[in-house]
């Protein structure tokens, strides 16, 4: 899960990490008052959207940058104008852009250098692992290509947690002087704890600044969340903007299933995220597209099954429908069921391909032929996905 | 002709009393593995289905039953606790069938059992199984065969894919080891493909993988120069797109690493056949057998 700028920083803000002084506005006048109320003539006004890029982004209304700098609160509001109930368009949106829904009226920093500094969950070492260079504000993966000498690492004890002194350390490798080493090891100790207690995989603060006056702040922080963790952290799961995410993908996680939109046009149905991948591999080697990937998971319902072939004719570019199942807790004749449930509240209008393996499987193939549904089946895993590429057109 | 388990298994399964423990472990026992114990905090003294004795704790559960593997069906808010349970009481091999555990949790998990003598297999995985003597996990017994080819994989469907294969081109299995599709799990690929190269009865090796992480990488590494062995793999997700998670947090592919391709690249250049797609794993390792590799 993601969460917006807005509220990455009041999230920091709890465990004592220094931010920009900054407010959220969900109207053009709100963010006349929170400019107000800020004062000063040295403000910024940003789009607050889960996407990278926006400075650089165009509104579709044509309005260019979705940050820009304002030095009064008549200045605030005009631009909040221009930006919200607007779609953005970013390099990482994609062409339909996102609608800003929020602004975030901030001071703006006056910034003397930028430092890149992350935390995230090291699958290797298993352990926490700071990431961190003085090369900030840029993106990271041309510093560490370009001068992987300038990325440092610094590896967490699970157990024991992050030590004063390796905060003091890599302050000192990201070159701040004695007089910032305390407010610097704090802020990273702040990280540190935020990280931990809100069960995140990733914090990411980039950049986090020197201002001219010296202070250290993070002003710009991008979390990523363990979903399976967000069970014990419901004030982190109440910051989920469902219009931030694929409406689809929001209607199947509502009924428990694992669905990913992609841009293909074969639509396909698996139980297991291993199998579900394969069975994307094997259309693309056949020379298709996939639609999607849907795992449904080991033990699903008649009524999940139901619902994720909703979610998969909904799909208008879906030419063509692979389901492919190896029962093993889940069996063949429950998927069936589900099939042909859904055949008869949905009208289905392209192809269907139905591979069932595993338990029960001559009890789901028996209620597929008896149900009158016009279902091509397939014997196994390469016979399946070459009759679904040519059901949808095929080579592309 | 197997590793880590067999007829001699004694298995204790914590959970047994909740519905998915309880259903497996009747198809366990069905198979012929040798239940001796269930565990449920509270439910210390009852029976299951009138045979197996229940007791409120593995440490009470070892003591009275001399059980040696653990399969565990806790909910995720309390797997950890159940691993470290086991681990505690001297249990030799732990294996989690509980998915979603936080990954924190089992940072915490890893740490604490280093250096011990129990092992971990999972979590989020089918579990294992000797074909013929002993089934530990939620894979369908009768897909398997008894046989000579090692399997070992991160997911669940795409082993019994591969193991079906396996089984009706008339190859059995030594063992098949569900190491789970978690960012932080027990036993690795590498520690599975040690287990398998000692074994005398395991003649080949099929090796799943799947993006995200380094495993299959450094399992490559280890067979190039270790094993003698001839070895096939798959790995799913060439067409994942990047940055996003598919079903298991192990499938996720960030920043560049971790990819099919990079994975595919590093196993053939360990000598590895690489099955081009999910449909011809079994094929792959059959022909390489066949051809009497190194």
């Amino acid at each position: 899960m993601n969460i917006h700028e807005y509220q990455a920083k009041e999230l920091l803000e709890k465990f004592g990490v220094a931010t920009p002084p900054g407010k959220v506005a969900s109207t053009p006048e709100e963010a006349e008052q929170m400019a107000r109320e800020l004062g000063g003539n040295d403000l910024v006004v940003k789009a607050q959207i889960h996407a990278g890029g926006r400075g650089k982004g165009t509104f579709t209304n044509g309005f260019k940058g979705g940050v820009h700098l304002c030095k009064s609160p008549k200045e605030a509001r005009e631009l909040a104008t221009k930006m919200l109930g607007q779609t953005l368009v970013t390099h990482q949106t994609g062409l339909a852009g996102r609608v800003v829904n929020k602004v975030l009226v901030a001071k703006s920093a006056e910034i003397a250098r930028e430092i890149y500094f992350a935390i995230l969950l090291d699958r290797a070492s298993a352990a926490p692992l700071i990431v961190a260079s003085t090369e900030g504000g840029v993106e990271i993966e041309t510093v560490a290509e370009k001068s992987p000498a300038k990325i440092m690492r610094e590896p967490v004890d699970p157990l024991a947690g992050l030590q004063a002194f390796q905060t003091r350390k890599l302050a000192k490798q990201l070159a701040f002087d004695s007089a910032q080493l305390k407010s610097a090891s704090k802020l990273f100790d702040g990280l540190y704890r935020t990280f931990i207690a809100c069960d995140c995989s990733m914090v990411e603060v980039n950049p986090l600044v020197v201002t001219k006056k010296g202070e250290v702040l993070a002003l710009d922080a991008k979390f990523n969340f363990d979903d399976n963790a967000l069970y014990r952290h419901p004030d982190v799961a109440a910051m989920r903007d469902i219009a931030e995410e694929d409406p689809r993908e929001v209607e199947a996680s509502k009924h428990g299933l694992n669905y990913i939109g992609l841009d293909g046009n074969i639509a396909c149905l698996v139980n297991g995220a291993g199998l579900a991948m394969a069975t994307m591999d094997i259309i693309k080697f056949y020379g298709g597209s996939p639609a999607n990937f849907l795992d449904v998971g080991g033990g699903a319902t008649e009524e999940q099954v139901t619902e994720a072939f909703k979610i998969l004719i909904s799909d208008k570019n879906v030419k063509a429908i692979l389901v492919n199942i190896f029962g093993g807790i889940m069996k063949c004749d429950v998927i069936a069921q589900g099939i042909i449930n859904a055949a008869k509240t949905v009208k289905l209008s392209v192809p269907l391909v139905v591979r069932l393996e595993g338990t029960n499987v001559d009890a789901g193939k028996k209620l597929i032929a008896e149900s009158g549904l016009a279902v091509i089946a397939a014997d196994d895993l390469a016979d399946a996905a070459q009759k679904v590429v040519k059901a949808a057109g095929g080579k592309k | 002709m197997s590793v880590l388990v067999d007829k001699n298994t004694r298995l204790v399964v914590q959970g047994i009393t909740g519905s998915a423990g309880g259903f497996h472990a009747r198809q366990c026992m069905e198979y012929g593995t040798n239940v001796v114990a269930g565990v449920t905090p509270g439910k210390g003294g009852q029976k299951f289905d009138g045979k197996v004795p229940v007791f409120d704790t593995v440490d009470e559960a070892r003591r009275e039953t001399g059980c040696n593997v653990s399969m565990i069906f806790v909910p995720a808010a309390g797997a950890a606790d159940s691993i470290l349970e086991a681990a505690g009481a001297g249990v030799e091999l732990v294996v989690c069938i509980t998915e979603g555990i936080p990954v924190m949790d089992m940072m915490r998990v890893k740490a604490q059992m280093a250096g011990k003598k129990s092992r971990l297999i999972g979590p989020n995985c089918p579990g294992i199984i000797t074909p013929g003597a002993c089934k530990i996990g939620i894979m369908p017994g009768y897909i398997h065969k008894p046989g000579n080819v090692g399997v070992i994989s991160r997911s669940g469907t795409l082993t019994y894919e591969a193991v079906w294969q396996l089984t009706s081109r008339g190859y059995g299995q030594s063992t098949c080891i569900g190491i789970g599709g978690d960012p932080i799990n027990g036993m690795s690929h590498l520690d599975a493909v040690k287990l398998f190269n000692e074994d005398r009865e395991t003649e080949a090796m099929i090796l799943i993988g799947e993006i995200g992480g380094s495993a299959e990488e450094e399992a490559a590494e280890w067979i190039k120069a270790n094993c003698k062995k001839p070895v096939a793999a798959f790995v799913a997700g060439m067409t994942a797109p990047p940055g996003r998670r598919m079903g298991h947090a192990g499938a996720i592919v960030s920043g560049g690493k971790g990819t099919a391709a990079g994975k595919i690249d590093a196993l053939k250049a360990a000598g590895i056949a690489v099955a081009e797609t999910p449909a011809t794993m079994a094929d792959t390792l059959i022909e390489e057998m066949k051809g009497g590799k190194k």
